[in-house]
């Protein structure tokens, strides 16, 4: 007897947590990116747009790379990623569709304060990373496929840096988030690329500065768009589009430009119909 | 930081009553206990009839459980993500980024501990009983019930060690649960978030707050234990 009650508590254990899974309200999925979960813009502009509309966003936060994957699985209703070339592409393979480009910031060189490689203040990011190849000044990377990963590689590309050579010396990968990645470089005295975002809102800084920033090249541009409904019948489309228009629209944009750290803006409503 | 830090933010993180970081907590507990309860199910009857039943494969099974053990939970979450995607074969079901996905990959983590340490303690009891019990004519199923029930205080301990093992592990809630505010985000992932933030003393505090949790639910499982024994011996 005792035995059938213990069978019996796990049993309604096991039960009432899977209850509120079943019993869902009207909720899509979002994969975002660690730099707008992580910087607290989505815990800023979710709830307007929660009380508004009724439906309860849950954000998973993954680098862009990562989010697109989900998006193609069909684990997501929507994307939301910077990553222009990937989300295009993305969009040309019919995995995605109403894609709007909806904010941008910008992406910033950290290092630290002691500036081995004597870039501080440079305004051409394509200058400083060549310097900070030639110092053999430690350099932390993402690592990741994430958006701000994509965007490193491309400008070590247009300095013409072998990175083969550099790694695992001055060249590291942490294959990981923005967050982990800058506490990595804090503690390396390292150098890495980051979003400012993330940046902003990055508490553990030790002795790591903006080291480069105001570079046209380092224009960091945010899209979403829906998963296809026609790729994955699950979708939630009308949900998921509420949610695409609604950060394209005037009160959206609005939410996105009001979300400050310390007085600083951390991203810029952009969307042109 | 210093660890005074972590220690104030724990002591106000647990005075300050957030119902944010309750429902965190209270997430993380109903997660891990659910997880328990099923690989008990799963677990227990699984050991003792392995230390009871001879059968050609046995010695290779038991190595399997025992090896096991140390599933690494990203593996398991990794696998659990797969099936459950929408593109996996159970996709269909829509559990993934659920508090019940996160319970079916913490089972599959803790099956194999629950049945490996009560393997070894069934196996030790009918050791000492198996003479006895096969002169009163008891057939191999009937011990395997006698036998668990007759050590339920000792296989106590393989529960707590698979809930100890739910309740610290990050890898596969993180990986199928998707560390959803509100929704699937528990002790251990919440620590891994605002570790990211590099909010350092606030991931200390939460972890002081999760370690509390395990020990004071240890103290509990002995006190009732202590109070059992003394009851029915």
């Amino acid at each position: 007897m005792h035995r059938r009650r213990f069978v019996g508590i796990a049993a309604i254990t096991a039960l009432a947590l899977a209850a509120p899974a079943a019993a869902q309200e009207k909720s899509i999925v979002v994969a975002s990116t660690t730099s707008t979960e992580q910087s607290g813009l989505f815990k800023h502009i979710l709830p307007p747009f929660e009380r508004k509309t009724g439906i309860k966003v849950r954000v998973v936060a993954q680098g862009t790379g990562q989010a697109l994957d989900m998006g193609k699985r069909g684990d997501a209703d929507v994307v939301f990623v910077h990553d222009r070339d990937a989300e295009l592409k993305f969009v040309a393979e019919g995995y995605g569709v109403d894609r709007r480009e909806v904010m941008y910031n910008d992406f910033v060189v950290v290092g630290p304060s002691a500036d081995p490689a004597k870039v501080r203040g440079s305004k051409d990011v394509i200058d400083a990373l060549k310097k900070i190849a030639a110092a053999q000044a430690p350099f932390v990377s993402r690592g990741d496929r994430s958006g701000t990963h994509a965007a490193e590689l491309r400008f070590w590309k247009a300095a013409g840096i072998d990175l083969a050579a550099g790694r695992g010396g001055w060249y590291r990968e942490t294959g990981s988030g923005m967050g982990p990645t800058l506490n990595t470089a804090a503690a390396m005295n390292a150098y890495a690329l980051a979003d400012r975002g993330t940046w902003l809102s990055f508490k553990n800084r030790q002795s790591l500065v903006v080291a480069v920033e105001g570079d046209g090249k380092l224009f960091n541009q945010y899209g979403v768009m829906l998963v296809n409904p026609e790729k994955h019948r699950h979708v939630k489309k009308e949900l998921g589009m509420a949610f695409v228009d609604w950060i394209a629209s005037p009160e959206g944009q609005a939410a996105i430009a009001s979300y400050k750290i310390g007085g600083e803006q951390l991203f810029f409503p952009n969307h042109r119909k | 930081m210093s660890e005074r830090d972590a220690f104030s933010t724990a002591l106000a993180l647990i005075g300050g009553a957030d119902p944010a970081l309750w429902g965190i907590v209270g997430l993380s507990l109903a997660v891990s206990l659910a997880a328990v309860a099923l690989a008990s199910l799963v677990g227990l009857p699984l050991g003792a009839a392995l230390a009871v039943f001879r059968f050609p494969g046995r010695g290779a099974l038991v190595t399997l459980f025992n090896g096991m053990m140390g599933l690494p939970p990203v593996v398991v979450g990794l696998a659990v993500y797969l099936l459950l995607s929408r593109a996996g074969p159970l996709g269909g079901l829509g559990l993934l980024f659920t508090p019940a996905a996160m319970v079916i990959a913490q089972t599959i983590l803790i099956v194999p501990i629950v049945a490996a340490l009560a393997r070894q303690t069934v196996e030790d009891a009918w050791r000492e009983y198996e003479e006895q019990m096969r002169s009163l004519g008891a057939t191999p199923r009937r011990s395997v019930a006698t036998l668990i029930w007759d050590t339920r205080f000792s296989l106590a301990t393989a529960v707590l060690a698979g809930l100890g093992r739910a309740s610290a592990e990050v890898g596969a809630v993180m990986i199928v649960g998707g560390n959803i505010d509100g929704l699937t985000r528990v002790m251990t992932t919440a620590i891994a978030l605002e570790t990211s933030k590099g909010d350092l003393p606030l991931a200390l505090g939460l972890g002081i707050v999760l370690i509390a949790l395990i020990v004071l639910i240890n103290a509990a499982a002995s006190a009732m234990k202590a109070v059992a024994q003394a009851r029915f011996g």
